[in-house]
């Protein structure tokens, strides 16, 4: 998959690019709107990661309207570090499919890069696999070894991030937000977090699902896959 | 004491002491003249009464004052050489009156050829009697009338002088920073109040412009950080990604992320409390309560599972308020949030809902909270893991759609939201 990304600031560019890189996707960067133009004439891209403030006096926007013009059909993400409702609707309408405000977690920029991929191709199938564990996204169904896996909303949301960052290591404050919004922040929901994982690891052995949630040091959690097996 | 008042006070003090020296000054003056014109009289009636002495000699023999207004009586001249013209007031019996009466009376010398004469003339001052008690009594009329009517004059003018000053008063009284308007003044043709309208109107408008200023720094300035905190925090997750740390680095690494997440939640309940002070939220729709309290409950339920929480939703009536959606579930949720977070494992949260009553309580520490600062940034009370912005969130949100919002402690914690 190719992935460009278009961000002024070089730091957040090299974050960006590293953390998409081990997913093995080929990424490009630009940091402005006229060397964005040209990248995007000639190649083709999966998804765009769009930065609104750039280089130059060209905007985000000014680089949605002409690809709207040029007919381009990348899935776009819009990375802004204004997180302003009107911005996002703004462009939602220019044709973007995502707008993620700065500062983000690299697993939820992930996270967000595979959902618009799906979201983009028709002929996507909708289930993502792990070891035993097939997740049908729409259905919002889990199966082990073909057999339902009763899981409630927010053990669902938990397992298909964690699907999306297969392997990658999820901060556990990304997870919180993804799952339980953004109003969830108090220090004692760490401890709260880890009981639901607990809970749901329970489950996934109880179910003899050959996946594992490793929570890594304190910072997070990482879904292993035993491809092997 | 109002101006008014004051000035009023002030006048009729000054003029209890200046009238009567006035009123005293001008009745001896009309004294000494009115003296002066009998003693004239009395004067031009001796000269007329020597004139006709000496054609008429009978008139020398008119010993007492009987029908006339002269006696004459001879002296010997060792009695009349030293003799000066005196005028004196004296009383006599009047017949009419039958009383004695006051009147004025000149004792006077003269000589008809080697004969000297005393004689008395006298002229009644009954009228004049009169005359100065009339004064008097006009004169104390005089002052009672001045007062009145300075006074009168005085609340009249005054309040008609000072009617700019006190509508400048009123508006000034009701400026609030958050919510300028700006100042209706009319010109008016005492300078003064016209400098004293634009001086304050300068002073606003500059206030004014500084406030903005100050907000548009919290915003700005939030908005700048979000960049260097993304850069930050998520070079440390691909630190910590590499999976080469050794668990003291890991601890370290943990920690700092965990620190730059509470740095990127404070910016941002900073930049949203920014935004709600500067009106960013115009749009308004009517937002179903109990609904919102239904689906914010739903989203906490697993943490209020965790927390072995009971939560009780006493729903009297149907509750719809005007307010901006996304405002009114971050509202919801601060409320409900704080009520966890500020519990014990196994206590309870009770929320009401009333038509235009929203109240929250909740079990957890055993003393009531500082009143005063509870609302503000930043007051953390005594834990240290909230942002302590949470609350102040929902004071601006309250505050926005002129809602009140108080807190008060009885054995629980009590948060009224009062439409």
């Amino acid at each position: 998959m190719k992935i460009l990304v278009i961000e002024d600031e070089q730091a957040m560019c090299d974050n960006i690019s590293e953390h998409l890189q081990k997913e093995k996707y080929r990424v490009e960067t630009a940091s402005d709107y006229d060397s964005a133009l040209e990248k995007i004439g000639i190649y083709e891209y999966d998804c765009i990661l769009l930065d609104i403030t750039l280089k130059g006096k060209e905007t985000g926007f000014d680089l949605l309207c002409t690809l709207k013009e040029l007919g381009k059909t990348e899935g776009v993400i819009i990375i802004s570090a204004k997180n302003s409702l009107e911005d996002k609707v703004k462009g939602l309408n220019l044709g973007a499919d995502d707008y993620l405000a700065k500062p983000f977690h690299l697993a939820e920029l992930l996270a967000r890069v595979k959902s618009v991929n799906r979201r983009r191709k028709l002929n996507g199938n909708n289930t993502m696999v792990a070891g035993n564990l097939i997740i049908d996204i729409d259905d919002r169904t889990v199966f082990v070894d073909d057999i339902l896996l009763q899981t409630n909303r927010k053990e669902f949301d938990i397992l298909y991030y964690l699907f999306m960052n297969k392997n990658r290591l999820v901060n556990k404050s990304a997870l919180a937000e993804h799952v339980w919004g953004d109003h969830i922040d108090t220090a004692d929901n760490f401890e709260f977090i880890y009981s639901q994982i607990k809970n749901l690891r329970k489950k996934l052995k109880a179910s003899g699902a050959n996946i594992e949630i490793q929570a890594i040091y304190g910072i997070g959690y990482k879904l292993i896959a035993d491809e092997a097996s | 004491m109002k101006l008014l008042n004051y000035t009023s006070s002030y006048f009729s003090v000054i003029l209890l002491v200046i009238i009567p020296i006035w009123a005293g000054l001008f009745y001896f003056a009309m004294l000494d003249e009115i003296y002066d014109s009998m003693d004239d009289g009395l004067g031009n009636q001796k000269l007329l009464i020597i004139s006709k002495a000496s054609s008429d000699p009978l008139i020398l023999y008119k010993k007492d004052f009987d029908e006339g207004n002269y006696s004459i009586n001879p002296i010997p001249f060792e009695h009349a050489k030293n003799h000066k013209d005196t005028y004196l007031d004296t009383m006599m019996y009047m017949h009419n009156e039958n009383d004695f009466e006051p009147v004025r009376m000149l004792k006077t010398v003269f000589a008809d050829g080697n004969q000297y004469y005393f004689m008395k003339v006298i002229t009644s001052m009954v009228e004049e009697d009169d005359l100065i008690k009339e004064l008097l009594y006009s004169l104390l009329w005089l002052y009672l009338g001045l007062v009145f009517t300075i006074l009168l004059l005085n609340n009249l003018l005054l309040k008609k002088i000072w009617k700019p000053f006190n509508r400048l008063i009123d508006q000034v009284s009701k400026f609030r920073l958050e919510d300028a308007k700006p100042l209706i003044t009319n010109k008016t043709k005492i300078d003064e109040f016209n400098t004293l309208n634009h001086t304050i109107d300068t002073l606003l408008q500059t206030n004014i412009v500084a406030y903005t200023n100050q907000k548009q720094l919290i915003e700005n300035a939030s908005h700048e950080l979000q960049t260097p905190l993304a850069i930050t925090m998520n070079k440390l997750e691909i630190l910590a990604e590499e999976g080469q740390l050794t668990d003291h680095q890991a601890q370290l690494v943990s920690s700092a992320l965990d620190n730059l997440t509470r740095l990127q939640r404070l910016n941002q309940s900073l930049l949203l409390l920014s935004k709600i002070e500067n009106k960013q939220f115009p749009e308004t729709s009517s937002v179903n309560i109990n609904q919102l309290f239904h689906r914010v409950l739903e989203d906490f339920s697993a943490q209020i599972v965790f927390h072995r929480l009971t939560v009780r939703l006493d729903e009297h009536a149907e509750c719809n308020w005007q307010m901006h959606p996304d405002l009114a579930d971050i509202m919801a949720s601060n409320l409900i949030r704080n009520a966890i977070s500020h519990n014990y494992p196994g206590g309870n949260i009770t929320i009401l809902i009333e038509s235009d009553l929203l109240v929250i309580k909740n079990s957890g520490k055993n003393f009531g909270l500082d009143n005063q600062n509870i609302f503000k940034r930043f007051y953390k009370g005594q834990s240290s893991n909230s942002t302590g912005i949470g609350l102040a969130i929902v004071k601006a949100v309250v505050e926005l759609y002129n809602f009140t919002i108080s807190y008060e402690f009885n054995t629980e914690h009590v948060f009224i939201i009062r439409k």
